[in-house]
C-alpha cells in the first residue's frame, strides 16, 4: 500500500516536472521540450525550456527541503503545528540575510546562505526555548505564539534596518517576495551542499523520532541518546529550512502541510514519513509554482504568497480538529 | 467581647489593610503615570525643529492666536501628539484586554493577528483602490471587525473558544500578511512605500480631521471595557471557576472581544497598526502594579506614555526619522530576551 | 442557621455530541448534608456535578435549585447560594492568596460597585475557616499543593453560598491533605449547615464522610443513600465491576470496601 502511494506520488511529481518545464507565458509542447534538450538552441522554445528547467529543479529541491523539514520539526517538538514559518525559523533566516546586505553588502546566494542558516538556527533556538517557558513545557500554543511573536519582532527589525537604506530597498524587497522564478544553476550548486547534508542528517534520524514520539523517557528507555538524537535531527531541519529560504526566499505552511497529508496516506513511522514528505513537498511547490504561472497569466504569483494562501486554511482546519487538551 | 470575635476582627484588619496597601501602591504608580505622561505630551509640543516657549505653547493650546506656533504646535504638534496618548492608550488597552482574556502574555492582539485584518484592507484601499484619508479608515475598521468577527466564529467548536482563537489568530494572520504582500508587491513604488509606512505605524499625517475618529472610540468604548473588567479579571481562573461565581463566560467573551477590537480598528485605521504598543504594555502595567486587579488602566496609562516618547524619538533623537511603528518594535526584541532572563532565573512561567 | 435549598435533578439527560453521558437522571440532595458521588471512570460523575453547577446544559430535564430551573436563573443571582469549584482551578500568575479569595465576593458586587468593609470581612472568615490567615500576602504560585487547595476552598467559602459542589477536591493531594480538605469541609457542614456535594475517587473515604452517597453506572443512579446502608459487596460488584469484601470501618464505624482481586481468595 505504502509503496503504490509512493510510486503514485512519483508518477504525480514527474507529470508536474514536465508540465513545469512546458507551461509558461510561452506554452511549450512536446517536441519542442524534446527539441531543447536535444540542444537546439535556436528559437523562443528552447529559450524558455532552458529558463525553467533550473526553475523546476529548484522549486523540488526547495519544496523537498521544507515539506523534510517540517516533518523533522514536528517530530523533534512533538508539534503537530510545527513549520520553519509558523516558528518564525524563516524570519530569522530573513533578518540575518537582510543585516547581511545592509552592513556587509552581501548580494549573492552563495554569500547569503551561511548567514541564512545561521539565522534560522539563532531563531529556532529562541522560539524554542520562549515556547518552552513556564508550565507545562512547549505546547503547541505557546510555541505558535513564541514563533509569532518573534516574527513580528525580526520583522520590526527587518524594517529598522531597511528603512533609512533607500539603497539596498529593492534587493531586499525582491528577495522577501522570494519565489524560484529567478533561479540559476549556480544558486542551485551554492546551496546543494547545505541540502544533501541536511537531507541526510534528517532522514538519518528517522528511527530516533520514532522513539522521541514517545516521550524522552521512554526514548530514554528504550537506549536512544535522547540529546543527541534530537540536536542532529533539528540541525538536519534547520540546514534544510536555512538553505531553502537563501535560495528561495521564506516560504510559509509547505513544512506543516505536507506531513499532515502523508500521515494521512502512510501513517507516523518515520522511516515513511520523511522520504514521503520529501516527495510529496517537492510535488506541492512545483505545482504551486506551475499554478502561480497559470493563474496570473501573462504575470506570476509568487509561490510563498500562493503556499501561504492554500496552506493557512490547512492549519486552521488542523487546529479546529483537534481536541482543546491537546493544544 | 470574646476571644472568638477579637480573632476574627484582628483578621479581618490584617486582610483589609493588606488590600489597601496594595491598592494605594496602584494609585501611586498610576499618578505617577499620568505625570509623566503630561510632561512627555508637554515635551512633543514644545520641542521640535523649533522650540516655542512653554507660555507661547499654552497660549496656543487655549486657542490664542500666536504667529507661527499657532500653525506649528496648534496644527502640527498638538493634534500629534494628542493621538498618540489617544492610539496609545486605545492599543494598550485593548491588548491588556486580550491578554487577560485569553489568559496568556504572548496572546495579544497584534500577535495573534487581529490587527492584520485592518492592515491587509488599508493597503488594498490605498495600492488597488487607490483611495485615501477617511474612506481608508473606514474601511479598516469594517475590515477589522470582519476578520475578528471570522477568527472568533472559526474558533468556535464546542465551548472553550481561548486556545483555539489564538491558533487560528496566527494561521489567519499569515493568510492575511501573504495577501498584503501580493498587493504591495504590484504596488507603483510611491504607493508602495505609502501603504508600507501605513502598515509600520505612523503619526504622521496626523491632524484633528483623522484624530477625531479614534478620540471617540476611546470615549465611548473606553469606560465600557473598564465596566467589563471585572467580569474579565474573573475568567483569569479558568472557565469553570468563572461561571461558578456567576460570570457569563462567553457572553463576557464576545462582548470585550467586540469592544477591544473596536477601539484597536479605530486606533488603527488612524495611525496604522503601531507594533507591539499592545502586546508590550500589559506585561509592563503587571510588573509595575501586580496583577491583583483589572489592568485596563494601567496598561492604557502605560501604552499612551510609550508611544508618545516613541514617536519623540523617532521624529528627533535618531539620524534617520522613523516612524513610531518601527521604534516600538524594535523595543519587542528586549522583550522577548527579558521573558527568557527571567524565567531561566526564576523558573517562573509565561 | 439559613433556609435549607433544595437541590435536585429531574428527567436529566446530558451528553457531548452524540453521545449521551446521563440518561434521564433523577436524584435528590439532602439539605444540610454531606453528599458524595461515587463511580468508576467515566461514569458521569463530573458530568453530574457539571450540569448541576450549569456549566454544561442539559439536553433533556432539568436541574431545579427550589424549584427553580437553574439554567433559566441569572447568573449571579444562582452564584450567590450555590458554589463551586471545580477540579483543577487556575490561579493567576502573581496573585495573592487574599485577593484570590476577593474573588469569591464576585458575585456579591455590582458593575460598579466598591469594595466594602463586608467584603473584607468574608475573606477574612473564610481565611480563618481554613486555616490560612497567614497565608494571606503570599503568592499563590509559593503555595504547597495542600495550602493550594484550602485557599480554593477558602475563595469558594467567601462567595457564601449554603451550597458548595466540589469536583474531586481532593486529587493530586496526599493522604494527609486528603483527610485533611474533608476534615475541613465536615467542619462547614457542621458548623454552618453548608449543603456539600463532592465528586470523590476514594469510596472508603467517601463513605466515612458523606452522609449521602450517590452510586453512579452508565449515567444513572445505581443506589442512593446513607453509606451504611447502601454499601455493599453488590455494589461494588455493579458499579466498579470489582469483587470485594465489606467490612465496617473500625475507626468511624462506616463500611470499608476491601477489594479482593485475582491473588487472593475472598
Amino acid at each position: 500500500m505504502r509503496l503504490l502511494w509512493l510510486a503514485i506520488a512519483l508518477a504525480v511529481l514527474a507529470g508536474l516536472v514536465v508540465a513545469s518545464v512546458a507551461i509558461g507565458s510561452r506554452d511549450v509542447d512536446w517536441a519542442g521540450i524534446v527539441a531543447a534538450f536535444g540542444g537546439a538552441e535556436d528559437g523562443l522554445d528552447s529559450a524558455a525550456v532552458l529558463t525553467r528547467v533550473p526553475r523546476t529543479v529548484l522549486a523540488m529541491a526547495v519544496g523537498a527541503a521544507l515539506g523534510l523539514s517540517g516533518a523533522v520539526m514536528q517530530g523533534v517538538t512533538r508539534n503537530p503545528i510545527a513549520d520553519p514559518g509558523i516558528l518564525g525559523i524563516n524570519q530569522g533566516a530573513s533578518l540575518a540575510i537582510v543585516v547581511g546586505i545592509a552592513t556587509f553588502g552581501l548580494t549573492t546566494v552563495s554569500q547569503y546562505v551561511w548567514i541564512a542558516i545561521g539565522g534560522a538556527a539563532v531563531s529556532a533556538v529562541l522560539v524554542y526555548t520562549i515556547g518552552s517557558l513556564g508550565r507545562g513545557g512547549a505546547t503547541p500554543l505557546k510555541l505558535a505564539l513564541a514563533g509569532a511573536a518573534t516574527t513580528a519582532v525580526f520583522g520590526s527589525l527587518i524594517t529598522a534596518v531597511t528603512l533609512p537604506r533607500g539603497d539596498i530597498y529593492d534587493l531586499v524587497r525582491s528577495w522577501e517576495i522570494g519565489g524560484v522564478g529567478g533561479a540559476r544553476w549556480d544558486v542551485l550548486a551554492q546551496v546543494g551542499a547545505f541540502l544533501v547534508v541536511g537531507t541526510l542528517l534528517s532522514l538519518g534520524s528517522a528511527r530516533a523520532l520514532n522513539s522521541l514520539a514517545l516521550g524522552d523517557d521512554v526514548a530514554a528507555g528504550l537506549g536512544e541518546r535522547v540529546a543527541v538524537a534530537r540536536a542532529s535531527a533539528a540541525l538536519g531541519a534547520v540546514l534544510l529550512c536555512g538553505a531553502a529560504t537563501a535560495a528561495a526566499g521564506p516560504i510559509a505552511f509547505v513544512g506543516l502541510v505536507v506531513p499532515h497529508v502523508v500521515r494521512l496516506l502512510v501513517g507516523v513511522d518515520h522511516r515513511w514519513l520523511l522520504p514521503f514528505s520529501a516527495v510529496v513537498g517537492a510535488a506541492l511547490l512545483t505545482a504551486s509554482d506551475v499554478l502561480g504561472r497559470v493563474i496570473a497569466r501573462p504575470a506570476e504569483l509568487d509561490v510563498g504568497i500562493l503556499t501561504a494562501i492554500v496552506g493557512a486554511p490547512v492549519f486552521i482546519w488542523i487546529v479546529r480538529r483537534r481536541k482543546v487538551r491537546d493544544l | 467581647m470574646s476571644a472568638d470575635s477579637l480573632i476574627r476582627s484582628s483578621a479581618v484588619d490584617a486582610v483589609a489593610r493588606g488590600r489597601r496597601r496594595r491598592a494605594n501602591r496602584r494609585r501611586t504608580i498610576v499618578v505617577v503615570l499620568l505625570a509623566l505622561i503630561a510632561a512627555a505630551f508637554a515635551v512633543s509640543l514644545v520641542v521640535g525643529r523649533t522650540v516655542y516657549p512653554l507660555d507661547q505653547v499654552l497660549a496656543v493650546v487655549l486657542g490664542q492666536d500666536v504667529p507661527g506656533a499657532s500653525f506649528t504646535v496648534g496644527r502640527l504638534r498638538l493634534p500629534r501628539a494628542t493621538l498618540a496618548i489617544v492610539a496609545g492608550a486605545a492599543f494598550g488597552m485593548s491588548g491588556a484586554a486580550f491578554q487577560t482574556m485569553l489568559r496568556n502574555p504572548l496572546a495579544s492582539p497584534d500577535i495573534i493577528g487581529i490587527t492584520w485584518g485592518s492592515g491587509a484592507a488599508a493597503s488594498f484601499a490605498i495600492v488597488t483602490l487607490g483611495l485615501g484619508g477617511a474612506s481608508v479608515s473606514t474601511i479598516a475598521v469594517v475590515a477589522g471587525l470582519a476578520v475578528a468577527l471570522v477568527i472568533y466564529l472559526l474558533s468556535r467548536t464546542g465551548g472553550l473558544v481561548g486556545l483555539r482563537l489564538v491558533l487560528i489568530g496566527i494561521g489567519v494572520a499569515a493568510m492575511l500578511r501573504a495577501a498584503t504582500l501580493y498587493v504591495l508587491s504590484k504596488a507603483p513604488q510611491w504607493e508602495e512605500q505609502e501603504a508600507m509606512r501605513w502598515l509600520a505605524g505612523s503619526l504622521n499625517g496626523a491632524s484633528w480631521s483623522s484624530a477625531a475618529p479614534a478620540i471617540l472610540a476611546l470615549v465611548v468604548l473606553g469606560p465600557l471595557l473598564l465596566v467589563l473588567a471585572r467580569d474579565l479579571d474573573v475568567l483569569r481562573l479558568g472557565d469553570d471557576t468563572a461561571s461558578g461565581l456567576g460570570v457569563r463566560v462567553e457572553r463576557t467573551r464576545l462582548l470585550v472581544l467586540v469592544v477591544a477590537v473596536g477601539l484597536l480598528a479605530f486606533a488603527t485605521a488612524a495611525t496604522g497598526p503601531i507594533a507591539f504598543v499592545a502586546f508590550l504594555a500589559g506585561p509592563i502595567a503587571a510588573r509595575m502594579v501586580g496583577t491583583d486587579r483589572p489592568l485596563i488602566v494601567p496598561a492604557a496609562l502605560i501604552g499612551a506614555l510609550l508611544v508618545v516618547v516613541a514617536d519623540f524619538v523617532g521624529q528627533y533623537l535618531l539620524g534617520t526619522r522613523f516612524p513610531v511603528g518601527v521604534v516600538t518594535g524594535v523595543l519587542g526584541a528586549p522583550y522577548l530576551l527579558f521573558l527568557i532572563i527571567r524565567s531561566n532565573r526564576s523558573g517562573g512561567s509565561l | 442557621m439559613t433556609v435549607d435549598h433544595t437541590l435536585e435533578a429531574r428527567q436529566l439527560t446530558v451528553g457531548y455530541r452524540d453521545r449521551a453521558v446521563l440518561h434521564e437522571l433523577d436524584l435528590v440532595v439532602p439539605p444540610g448534608r454531606i453528599t458524595a458521588i461515587v463511580g468508576a471512570n467515566a461514569c458521569g460523575k463530573s458530568t453530574l456535578l457539571r450540569s448541576m453547577s450549569r456549566l454544561l446544559a442539559p439536553r433533556g430535564g432539568q436541574v431545579l435549585l427550589d424549584g427553580r430551573a437553574v439554567h433559566a436563573m441569572p447568573a449571579k443571582q444562582l452564584a450567590r447560594t450555590l458554589g463551586l469549584l471545580p477540579q483543577s482551578p487556575t490561579a493567576p500568575e502573581g496573585i495573592t492568596v487574599a485577593d484570590l479569595v476577593g474573588r469569591g465576593r464576585h458575585p456579591h458586587q455590582g458593575m460598579l460597585t466598591r469594595w466594602r468593609a463586608e467584603d473584607d470581612a468574608a475573606v477574612a472568615e473564610a481565611l480563618e475557616a481554613t486555616g490560612s490567615v497567614e497565608l494571606a500576602d503570599r503568592n499563590v504560585d509559593e503555595l504547597s499543593g495542600g495550602q493550594r487547595q484550602r485557599v480554593w476552598i477558602a475563595m469558594a467559602l467567601a462567595q457564601q453560598t449554603e451550597l458548595l459542589l466540589l469536583d474531586e477536591p481532593t486529587t493530586f493531594l496526599d493522604v494527609s491533605h486528603q483527610v485533611d480538605v474533608l476534615d475541613l469541609l465536615t467542619d462547614l457542614n457542621r458548623s454552618r449547615g453548608t449543603t456539600v456535594v463532592m465528586v470523590l475517587h476514594d469510596l472508603n473515604l467517601a463513605a466515612r464522610y458523606a452522609d449521602h452517597l450517590i452510586a453512579l453506572a452508565d449515567g444513572r443512579v445505581h443506589a442512593a443513600g446513607a453509606p451504611a446502608e447502601v454499601l455493599d459487596a453488590a455494589l461494588v460488584e455493579a458499579v466498579f465491576g470489582l469483587r470485594s469484601t465489606v467490612i465496617t470501618d473500625p475507626v468511624s464505624g462506616s463500611p470499608l470496601m476491601l477489594p479482593i482481586g485475582r491473588h487472593h481468595a475472598g
